[in-house]
């Protein structure tokens, strides 16, 4: 490691060209610390510069030209953080602590060389894959035949993921829906509809998980909604928001509001909480852009988290009882990003017969945050050993959520501790209680990602 | 010994996870929750994070040896400075010490590690019906460390009392590297009083690395009331009625109207954003105790002139009230980029003339100050707004501070309630003792730390050496003159 001197610290201060951390957004900081156990890194580590105070103060010493930009501790805190938003949703003083972190990241790939294969992955993984869809569903197909065909069993008994390295990422991977979830394709029709509603389909949503999204779409028919789901749309740009690639989370978010324009007003639904936060935040992402600034707003203004929308509304009294005990694990993204935290509670407790049981810590990140499980592996599989204890804790039968990162995380994290319990989308839950596409059909979420179906 | 040669040596002792020392990992131990007041920042030599009390002991044998400062740290949310290193050295961060190690139900008692967080040991405790009473408003992060270290109170402590009166025991270690233990189990400890002595000695007689906390039971039932005033004078006269009337309530606070103006937009907690000021008070005990004395201070508020009284008796409902003032602190930011916060305490029958000297020092100064305290105790939380980049801000508040603080000493009061002296509020030590009484504070301080090597820089005023009464005796002749050493 190579040891920063003194003097080194001022050599190259302050950032610069384009997503600077606003210095209005960080004066807003008074340094009280009453971010500090919110935090899941300092909750883990105790130390300073792994807390939100820590980093806006890094942050500061940046602007100020305190310290270099490229500091390996600046790079290291930037990207240990998980962006989890926790600290914004207790912080009294209303720092906006996720679009610094963002911006401090957008500076660093700016200013920081990255080496040659890292730059080909995030351009391959980040760029390529996600800017049209049609080629994650190729990949996502290509899993899913892998999972289908035998070769899955195969690999996993003769142990040769773990002797390439990849037995972790390979046990995240998700049971992967039967059938995508194409835009234009598909919708649904209540027999007397009071409303229209758009669908946003995402990505990892609308392939690995297009059951879920279709389950939601049930459940928004169930209750008088007409579902669509609109030609054009495509990634929402969040894990390029988070990685600092700001340029290709912009084109994709104007793509996406050119897209949604054709459905009027409509409100904009989405299943996944980690899209809603990085949707509902287009209008700030756009803010300088003069073509698109006024439509990201608007743009923002219809987005709903499915809970959020659900809960708004009268529902229709679901037929079926279920018997058992859930606990419900809060994507930060919902939670902290988002602010929904008792709508979620309202719909599972408005199923007759379902049990919620809190688990600790229900609000504390489980290490998944989008791609960080993939990258920061010993402190995401730390955090999600750490739920993992306060789920089992509950003695619940199913653990719901309400995000793809978190379902996937949770999984890993359980199967570590050789427990097979269903984890779950809460529309899914909901659908299952109006009685599903075949009523007693349980389980598609990632409860069981070797094929057989549950229940 | 050079400082790679110490560095190593820390890292013998905790591992090198335990140690930092590159200068951006120290740019974030140079500052804790005073930062955006007046006190100035300082970096430490190395910042270390020991894991149990015979690693805390090793560090202070080798800080000892190299002569080098040993300053502790909780969480770093002091208001006084207490946790920054000013004359640099070793900063031992206690934050990984943070298991709850026993809970006694039949003794009441709790056996923790300073770094467990205050509101994190009264959650694990209140299923069995039990809460730790002192409550900063910090109380979400800040350690059970720095509560004893600073003697913090909280709106409860009105009532309950402060940390001294809740703490049993402590296991400290030593300046020069022992390890021993203060008070017990159980009362009337023979010989001196020495936890009495260590709580509030701000880490320069010793560092808790165990603390024996009692238990306090959660009371039947609980009414908060929000009572609206027109003005914060009228406010003041039922603060004064209420205590008059022998009625002692869980927490008596006051916010004015700037501070419900920076609450209200945050947190919606229903304060009346036209309010002169609002007391939010709360009784607690027996069930019928409870509504007769609800009702009385009601009565009360309104005889003196109070618009309405809220009264919330339902859990989130009290809790939402509560939110607004303990949060109202840290949400100045959404007024001004920097406060100075006081921590000044005055005869509560003083309260009406003090706060009024409050708003003409305002004036006076051009300066915005926002009230919000605990009322019931006199204790005062005047928080000055400015903004340190803008020129001349910081020497105004300066001077604005001097004149609040020596109005309410001459009134009979003290220059803190809870938040400790640190370095900044040193300066003003020689306001309200003499040379003598500091001397024979600095006795206790010698008799424990000869070498002053514990968390320099604090209590006592700048330039006073240890034992060096002389010093003393120049600074209270100035004083004397009208001329106050900072």
């Amino acid at each position: 490691m190579v040891v920063a001197e003194e003097a080194d610290l001022r050599r190259l201060g302050g950032f610069s060209g384009t997503d600077v951390p606003e210095p209005e957004l960080l004066r807003a900081c008074v340094h009280c610390g009453m971010c500090l156990s919110s935090c899941p890194t300092y909750r883990m580590t105790g130390q300073e510069m792994s807390s939100p105070r820590g980093r806006l103060w890094l942050m500061n010493a940046v602007a100020e030209g305190r310290l270099n930009l490229l500091d390996p501790v600046f790079d290291e805190q930037m990207y240990q953080c998980l962006n989890c938003r926790a600290c914004e949703a207790v912080c009294p003083s209303g720092v906006h602590y996720g679009p610094l972190v963002e911006a401090s990241r957008a500076q660093l790939e700016q200013h920081r060389p990255r080496p040659l294969w890292q730059r080909a992955v995030r351009k391959v993984a980040l760029g390529w894959l996600f800017d049209d869809l049609s080629r994650l569903r190729g990949v996502v197909g290509a899993i899913r035949l892998y999972q289908r065909t035998g070769l899955q069993t195969l690999a996993r008994r003769t142990g040769v993921l773990r002797v390439m390295g990849l037995a972790e990422v390979e046990a995240m991977t998700p049971h992967i829906s039967r059938r995508f979830l194409i835009p234009g394709t598909e919708r649904w029709r209540p027999q007397r509809p009071a409303a229209a509603v758009q669908l946003f389909n995402g990505c990892v949503m609308g392939t690995v998980f297009a059951d879920t999204n279709r389950a939601a779409a049930r459940v928004l028919a169930h209750n008088g909604n007409a579902v669509d789901v609109p030609v054009g749309q495509g990634c929402c740009g969040a894990l390029h928001v988070h990685s600092g690639m700001m340029e290709e989370a912009r084109r994709l978010a104007r793509r996406n509001i050119e897209a949604f324009e054709a459905t009027g007003d409509d409100p904009i639904i989405v299943t996944a909480a980690g899209c809603g936060a990085a949707l509902k935040e287009y209008s700030y992402l756009l803010k300088d852009d003069p073509e698109y600034a006024e439509r990201a707003k608007k743009f923002s203004e219809r987005i709903h988290d499915v809970t959020e929308y659900l809960a708004k509304r009268p529902l229709q009294e679901p037929p079926r009882r279920l018997e058992r005990t859930v606990t419900y694990q809060e994507p930060c993204h919902l939670a902290h990003a988002q602010r929904i935290t008792e709508q979620p509670r309202k719909l599972l407790k408005s199923i007759p017969g379902l049990q919620l049981k809190e688990m600790r810590e229900s609000s504390l990140c489980c290490g998944s945050a989008g791609i960080y499980n993939l990258i920061r592996r010993e402190m995401a599989n730390d955090l999600g050993d750490r739920k993992a204890q306060n789920i089992l804790a509950t003695d619940a039968q199913e653990v719901i959520t309400a995000n793809p990162g978190c379902a996937m995380q949770l999984r890993a994290c359980l199967d570590r501790k050789g427990n097979r319990m269903p984890v779950r989308h809460i529309v899914e839950v909901l659908d299952e209680a109006y009685g599903g596409e075949q009523a007693a059909r349980r389980g598609r979420w990632v409860a069981d990602r070797a094929g057989s179906e549950v229940g | 010994m050079d400082r790679a040669s110490i560095i190593e040596r820390l890292e013998r002792i905790v591992g090198p996870g335990g140690v930092f020392h590159r200068p951006a990992d120290l740019l974030v131990y140079e500052y804790d929750g005073s930062v955006d007041g007046a006190v100035e920042t300082a970096r430490p030599t190395a910042v270390v994070l020991p894991t149990t009390a015979e690693q805390v002991a090793e560090v202070v044998r080798l800080a000892a040896a190299e002569g080098l400062p040993v300053v502790p740290r909780g969480a770093g949310t002091g208001l006084s400075g207490g946790a920054v290193a000013q004359s640099g050295g070793i900063i031992i961060a206690l934050t990984r010490m943070n298991r709850i190690l026993e809970i006694d139900r039949e003794d009441r008692v709790a056996l923790v590690e300073p770094g467990v967080i205050n509101l994190e040991l009264t959650e694990a405790v209140q299923p069995d019906g039990y809460f730790f009473a002192p409550d900063p408003s910090s109380q979400r992060a800040c350690t059970i460390g720095g509560n004893v270290a600073e003697n913090s109170g909280g709106p409860h402590c009105l009532k309950y009392g402060v940390t001294t009166n809740h703490i049993l025991g402590l296991e400290v270690v030593l300046p020069d590297g022992r390890i021993v233990w203060v008070g017990g189990r159980t009362a009337g400890q023979p010989g001196y009083d020495l936890t009495g002595a260590l709580v509030g000695s701000e880490g320069m007689l010793g560092i808790v690395t165990k603390a024996l906390v009692r238990l306090t039971p959660l009371p039947e039932a609980v009414t908060v009331m929000l009572a609206d005033f027109p003005d914060i004078d009228s406010a003041s006269h039922a603060v004064s009625r209420i205590i008059g009337a022998g009625i002692i309530p869980a927490a008596l606070e006051m916010m004015d109207n700037l501070t419900i103006q920076a609450v209200e937009p945050a947190y919606h907690a229903g304060y009346p954003m036209d309010a002169g000021a609002v007391l939010l008070i709360e009784v607690d005990g027996i069930a019928e105790d409870v509504a007769a004395t609800a009702a009385e201070v009601r009565e009360l508020c309104i005889e003196v002139g109070a618009r309405e009284v809220r009264v919330a008796s339902e859990k989130a409902e009290r809790e939402l009230l509560w939110k607004g003032r303990k949060m109202a602190l840290a949400a100045m930011g959404r007024l001004a980029p920097n406060y100075y916060l006081h921590d000044t305490v005055v005869p509560r029958t003083k309260l009406p003339a003090t706060l009024r000297r409050v708003g003409e020092i305002g004036n006076e100064f051009g300066l915005r100050i926002a009230n919000v305290f605990h009322a019931g105790d006199g204790n005062l939380h005047p928080l000055m707004l400015f903004d340190r980049h803008k020129k001349g801000d910081v020497e105004r508040i300066l001077l604005a501070s001097k004149e609040l603080i020596k109005y309410c000493v001459e009134v009979g009061g003290s220059l803190s309630g809870e938040h400790g002296i640190g370095t900044e509020k040193r300066g003003y030590m020689t306001l309200v003792f003499t040379a003598e009484d500091l001397a024979a504070m600095a006795g206790l301080k010698n008799s424990f730390d000869p070498r002053g090597l514990f968390n320099p820089e604090k209590v006592f005023p700048k330039g006073y050496v240890c034992g060096e009464v002389r010093a003393l005796r120049l600074q209270a002749m100035a004083q004397k003159h009208g001329i106050y050493a900072f």
